[in-house]
């Protein structure tokens, strides 16, 4: 999946500017920009809790309670942040689509699978119940589910976690999104069902020009289905671009790191990085990797470094960005 | 074939040791009338035989809903099999569990969903405290030390202990599960994806941890993983399954390096490789465990079955060197 479908002259399809998350005092996201072209598929990848489903799920603003800042900029809708909640409403599972994180929990357990996917199909499609039954066990189907018919009745416990995460992708798929967010959609599945699932979400948004944005935690996988990477560590974007730039090129600290702790078949000696990230209370003001960067400068603990394009000349909001005081 | 118990030259009891089990579950027989209670069994699994040396480490991987998760609950007994027989330290793991806090004790969990495995009404502290307390670990006035101790062991900073399982990311909640699996300071480990859904140095963080404490204090492991590089660094021994069976098992690096059976030749080439192409699918449908192929149950999607494939089931059967497989036309080296 190497080739490129951004044209560049395509204004992004997504834009984030400055998404700023807070819970309570603590900043979950800090000053996020990000940009997803036409037909382009994303990798968020980075430290457990750096914040990545906070992003899928406040571009769904499905965030309750949280204070949220900055835009989030929809090609044709405008700013997410501005709309109603009846506009989100409409928008949720026609334009927007998520799977989410815990497949377990997102499911409803008093409903079998199949009623679940037959109401979403109803709801955003309009299909009458006997469409949406015939529908449900094409998609159930294509997402590699054995005995489509027959696990329609199923409730969400009587399957295993990897056909409950192949059911929550069919739900999402149900209504053709534009942008669909998939918050590890295989981190429960065997290897040969994931890649199988990666390749349908592929397939699926490609054939309508759609976008992905794809949370993982495996880089090797990320470098085969993703256009673009885009690095968290605690709240904050540290490093972004093309896929083979930011794995193969990275400049960032933190990405060092997380390269450096890749288990290969055969890998024998792993070093774990030391320590661990800094609690809300304890965030530095400046650089939040500060705490445990090997290349830490005086100034980073105090002073916020900006994500500034690599090549400062003509660089576009897609291009390889990076927020570091003292680059690798 | 297996050794009387107390031959002279009967080998190292293992502390598991499952002989042929089946774990059928009742499920509603598939386009049945609405209202109507009839069912089928679904074999979760069928024949399986595995024993589980003493401080070894075994990965278990394979098929999304090959029974996995049912062996280990079985393991645990959480569920007493259907058939066949269930050991541990050559006791049938239900006597062994029924008999008091020992086994409990002895026997930690990590589940695969480790939100649902938490309390949510509980604070992470009050999470880890129950089983120090449950089973005198540290006295009292030790506790909030051993928390913040064990809290640590996992990368979680110390005031985690004040919050509640909703206010943590899916990875954290991770941490959470295997601190309190380690509370108890268990001989065997048991866990289901326990690092699945880390990044990956936090990953590398709680790997080193595991294989410090199976090294150096002789800890049993049986890990679920999805990730053959996971299970590459960290378990010495490997069981891959499909569909309710064991079909190829050995030395973790052996077997990785040149699987023979056909499915774990799959699993190992759809392995995610650094800018590959993704991997091909298997051809063919994922056979139903409600209607399971005649003969090689994965003889419908695999890539060199021959005739008779169809009719014979083949059995695990040893190969030397500590490996097996149950395949009736094995991958020979080239
Ligand atoms: N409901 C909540 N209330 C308070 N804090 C929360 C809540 N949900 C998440 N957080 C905090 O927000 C931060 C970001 O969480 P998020 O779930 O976005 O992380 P993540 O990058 O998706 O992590 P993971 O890879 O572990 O899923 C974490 O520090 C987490 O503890
Ligand atoms: N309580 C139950 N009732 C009915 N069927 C069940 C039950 N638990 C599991 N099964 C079925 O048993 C089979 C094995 O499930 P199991 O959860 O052990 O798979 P697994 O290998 O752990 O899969 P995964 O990798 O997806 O977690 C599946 O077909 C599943 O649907
Ligand atoms: S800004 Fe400083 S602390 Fe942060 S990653 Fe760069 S060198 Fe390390
Ligand atoms: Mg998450
Ligand atoms: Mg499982």
């Amino acid at each position: 999946m190497t080739e490129r479908m951004t044209d560049m002259a395509l204004p992004p399809v997504l834009t984030l500017r400055d998404l700023t998350v807070h819970r309570g005092a603590a900043k979950i996201l800090d000053r996020v920009n990000l940009s997803l072209g036409q037909g382009e598929t994303l990798a968020l990848v980075g430290e457990s809790g750096a914040g990545k489903s906070t992003i899928a799920v406040a571009i769904m603003r499905l965030l309750g309670t949280a204070k949220v800042a900055g835009t989030i900029e929809l090609a044709g809708e405008g700013d997410l942040l501005a709309l109603t909640e009846r506009q989100m409403v409409k928008l949720r599972g026609q334009r927007l689509s998520m799977i989410f994180q815990d497949a377990g929990a997102a499911l409803n357990p008093s409903y079998t699978v199949g009623r679940q996917l037959s109401t979403t199909l109803r709801r955003t499609q309009g299909l009458s119940t006997a469409e949406a039954r015939k529908r449900a066990i094409e998609l159930f189907t294509s997402v590699g589910i054995n005995d489509p018919e027959g696990r329609m009745s199923a409730f969400p416990h009587q399957l295993s976690g990897g056909m409950q995460q192949r059911v929550m992708v069919a739900i999402a798929l149900a209504g053709s999104p534009d942008l669909l967010l998939a918050d590890e959609p295989t981190s429960a599945l065997d290897v040969t069902i994931q890649a199988q699932i990666v390749r349908l979400i592929l397939t699926l948004t490609r054939e309508r020009g759609a976008s992905c944005i794809f949370v993982l935690h495996d880089l090797a996988l990320a470098s085969q289905s993703c256009d673009r990477i885009a690095v968290l560590y605690a709240g904050q974007v540290v490093e972004s671009g093309p896929a083979h730039d930011v794995l193969e090129h990275h400049r960032h600290p933190y990405t060092q790191q997380l390269k450096s702790c890749v288990l290969e078949i055969g890998t024998k000696t792993l070093t774990a990085p030391e320590g661990t990230v800094p609690s809300h209370a304890q965030m530095p003001p400046g650089c939040r990797f500060s705490t445990r960067c090997p290349r830490a400068l005086p100034r980073c603990a105090g002073e916020a470094p900006p994500l500034v394009p690599l090549r400062a000349t003509a660089a576009g909001p897609l291009d390889h960005h990076i927020a570091c005081w003292n680059p690798e | 074939m297996t050794l009387p118990p107390h031959a002279p030259d009967a080998p190292v009891q293992p502390i598991f040791e499952l002989i042929e089990v089946e774990q059928v579950f009742e499920v509603p027989k598939p386009g049945r009338p609405l209202f109507s209670r009839e069912t089928v069994g679904l074999r979760a699994l069928d024949g399986v035989r595995l024993s589980i040396r003493k401080g070894t480490s075994l990965a278990i991987v394979g098929e999304s809903g090959s029974g996995k998760s049912t062996l280990l609950r079985v393991l645990l007994g959480l569920d007493k099999p259907s058939g066949g027989r269930a050991l541990y330290r050559g006791k049938p793991i239900g006597e062994a569990r029924a008999r008091g806090t020992g086994f409990a004790r002895d026997v930690a969990m990590v589940y695969q969903d480790a939100r649902g495995s938490l309390d949510p009404r509980m604070t992470i502290g009050a999470i880890i405290a129950e089983p120090l307390r449950h089973f005198n670990i540290v006295p009292r006035e030790g506790e909030a030390a051993r928390i913040a101790q064990l809290l640590d062991r996992v990368g979680l900073p110390a005031d985690a202990a004040e919050r509640f399982p909703s206010g943590l990311s899916g990875g954290q909640v991770r941490r959470v599960a295997i601190a309190r699996a380690l509370a108890s300071e268990p001989s065997v480990l048991v866990a289901d994806e326990a690092v699945s859904g880390l990044d990956v140095s936090t990953q590398a963080q709680l790997l080193t941890l595991l294989q410090s404490l199976q090294r150096d204090m002789g800890l049993t492991l049986a890990f679920i993983t999805h990730d053959l590089g996971v299970a590459s660094y960290l378990c010495e021994e490997i069981a891959i399954m499909y569909l309710g069976r064991i079909v190829e098992t050995g030395p973790t690096d052996a077997v990785l390096k040149a699987p023979v059976h056909p499915y774990s030749a799959a699993l190992r080439a759809a392995a995610p490789q650094f800018f590959e192409p993704l991997s091909e699918p298997l051809p063919g449908e994922i056979p139903s465990p409600l209607d399971l192929p005649k003969g090689c149950r994965f003889s419908t999607r695999c890539p060199v079955a021959q005739s008779d494939c169809q009719s014979k089931d083949p059995q695990l059967g040893k190969l030397g060197s500590g490996r097996a497989v149950a395949c009736i036309h094995p991958i020979t080296q080239a």
